[in-house]
């Protein structure tokens, strides 16, 4: 592989761009690797790279049905932030974001990771002890935030409305190394390094069976023949139950959309990240100009890739109250992805009841941010069959009532 | 917008007079329940691409709930029917086949333990 550099910019600009190698290679699926991985979204990406990187298993397929990156990992507003209430998520979104911070240079990939900041906005006195409630919560896991007030709140972010009157702004719980990134870039820089390291990125190619033997995985079945593995992760999303009903298990999550909306682009107003939870509605500026705005989730059961309608009314008209200035502007898109809900809105990183195939999932609304994290982690799971990451997250806390409950910080979960 | 026919007030509802209320036909555990029982009740779902059934209320309309059942993938409702039965209506049952040759509530039911 080629590294990409300034220099490389200068040679490739003065022979007309001619000497761009392609970023990750196409080939056929050989008959079995060690370890297959279904689904190239940034989950199962990182998942694979840190195999690779961590554990030097590099005989490795990543099978994905579309193209890479085409699900919710290019779908989301790419909001990235660790200040979970939980010890477990603090520890699991904390390693993503610290990883955010030099994945540019590890990948050799410029996914523009931009921590420019990210308030979430108390407008309910009960969000108000919530938040304070998290900071002190992270102050002891060690990852930094703090709790503002409304003065330091319209300082950081001039264009918001904080007196109301239905919501006015009563502090906010800040993150000052919260930011975003390029969500198609962190899927393109997991890509092309694991082709980098020899594994085999697999487009196009629908996973349609798992098979087994004697309880053990021994392979899957898909759209362009069967492939064999050693283990399995599954790491899909919106279809995990769909894909998880193949290997013969349930899971406790449903499948529903979430949708995003971004506005004609204007000039720079706005430099950091607000999540606005009471009135659901969150908002960054792109570096096109473009506000980018998500809400919630839709309520039911849904595969289509598309949301309901009134929920961008709903979002929106919410927004405008703290964000008066928003009701000039037009929108230009709106698109949906499906996210997998589970009951205590935190994700599964598990073994399954079939010997050698693992799951990821369940990251539903808010998991970009996690994605080195959880891949860091899930690459342990998968090789060693622990990780001090994902222990807490496995399949049986539901049953045992171990929950981690984020439900609670996350009604608008990003 | 998904519009769903109220079967008790007769209204044919936009979804924003609804509320969803998740998954129909689940059976209640409680005192005395084995945990996987309780698992089960509490949080495994059926998560079909395809038939799912789902009850939903009325609630800013006649307030009652209902039972609704619905295509995940297309979108289509196949009908709505009473909340005061365990099984959904047998035509209803019909309807859907003919829709989805190969497709049985027994399928969908199964692994509902
Ligand atoms: C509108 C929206 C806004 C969001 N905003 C944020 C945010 O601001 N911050 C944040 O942290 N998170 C956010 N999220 C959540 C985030 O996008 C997801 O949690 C994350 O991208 C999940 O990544 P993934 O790799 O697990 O899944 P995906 O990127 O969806 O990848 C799963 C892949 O599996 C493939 N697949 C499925 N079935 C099969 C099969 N049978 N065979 C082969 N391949 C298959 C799919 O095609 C897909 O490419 C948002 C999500 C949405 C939809
Ligand atoms: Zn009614």
């Amino acid at each position: 592989m080629k590294r990409y550099s300034a220099f490389a910019i200068a040679r490739e600009a003065a022979r007309y761009h001619q000497g761009w190698e392609r970023a990750w290679a196409s080939p056929e699926p050989k008959k079995k690797y060690d370890a297959i991985i279904i689904g190239a979204g940034g989950h199962g990406l990182a998942s694979a790279y840190y195999l690779g990187k961590n554990f030097g298993i590099t005989n490795v397929a990543v099978i994905e049905k579309g193209w890479l990156g085409g699900g919710n990992t290019g779908r989301n507003t790419t909001i990235i932030r660790s200040n979970y209430l939980q010890d477990p998520s603090a520890a699991i979104y904390e390693k993503a974001r610290s990883l955010y911070e030099t994945m540019s240079q590890d990948l050799n990939y410029n996914v523009m990771f931009s921590p420019r900041g990210v308030i979430m906005l108390a407008q309910t006195h009960h969000e108000v002890r919530g938040y304070q409630r998290t900071a002190h919560a992270n102050a002891l896991q060690g990852v930094k935030t703090e709790w503002i007030n409304p003065d330091r709140v319209k300082e950081l972010c001039p264009i918001m409305n904080i007196e109301g009157p239905r919501y006015p702004v009563l502090g906010g719980l800040w993150q000052a190394r919260g930011g975003t990134a390029r969500h198609d870039a962190v899927a393109w820089g997991y890509a092309r390094a694991c082709s980098d390291m020899g594994m085999d990125i697999l487009q196009k190619c629908e996973v349609t069976g798992v098979t087994s033997e004697d309880g053990k995985v021994t392979g899957v079945t898909t759209s362009r023949g069967d492939i064999g593995c050693d283990k399995l992760g599954i790491v899909v999303a919106g279809n995990s139950g769909h894909v998880a009903e193949m290997a013969g298990f349930r899971l406790p999550l449903e499948s529903v959309a979430l949708q995003a909306l971004v506005s004609e682009p204007i000039k720079p107003c706005m430099d950091i990240v607000v999540m606005a939870n009471t009135v659901h509605g969150y908002l960054s500026q792109s570096d096109k100009g473009e506000m980018v705005i998500g809400g919630g989730t839709d309520s039911y059961n849904n595969y289509t890739q598309r949301g309901s309608f009134h929920h961008i009314e709903e979002t929106v008209r919410a927004l405008i109250e703290t964000f008066p200035m928003l009701s000039r502007l037009k929108m230009l898109r709106q698109w949906g992805g499906i996210v997998d809900v589970t009951g205590d809105r935190s994700p599964i990183l598990s073994k399954t009841p079939l010997e050698g195939c693992f799951i990821n999932c369940g990251w539903g609304t808010g998991g970009f941010k996690a994605i080195p994290g959880s891949g860091w982690g899930f690459a342990e799971l998968m090789a060693k069959g622990h990780s001090p990451l994902t222990a807490e997250f496995g399949l049986d806390r539901f049953k045992e009532g171990r929950f981690i409950d984020e439900s609670v910080a996350a009604g608008v979960a990003h | 917008m998904l519009i769903l026919h109220c079967p008790y007030c007769g209204v044919d509802a936009d979804e924003t007079e609804l509320a969803a209320g998740g998954q129909a036909h689940i059976k209640r555990e409680t005192v005395g329940s084995s945990d996987g029982d309780f698992e089960e009740y509490m949080f495994m779902r059926q998560n079909p691409r395809g038939v799912h059934f789902e009850r939903w209320r009325h609630v800013n309309g006649c307030g009652k709930w209902f039972h609704a059942a619905r295509c995940t993938t297309t979108l289509e409702v196949f009908g709505t029917y009473s909340a005061q039965t365990l099984r959904p209506p047998q035509d209803l049952l019909t309807h859907i086949t003919g829709k989805r040759p190969g497709w049985s509530f027994s399928q969908w039911l199964e692994t509902l333990s």
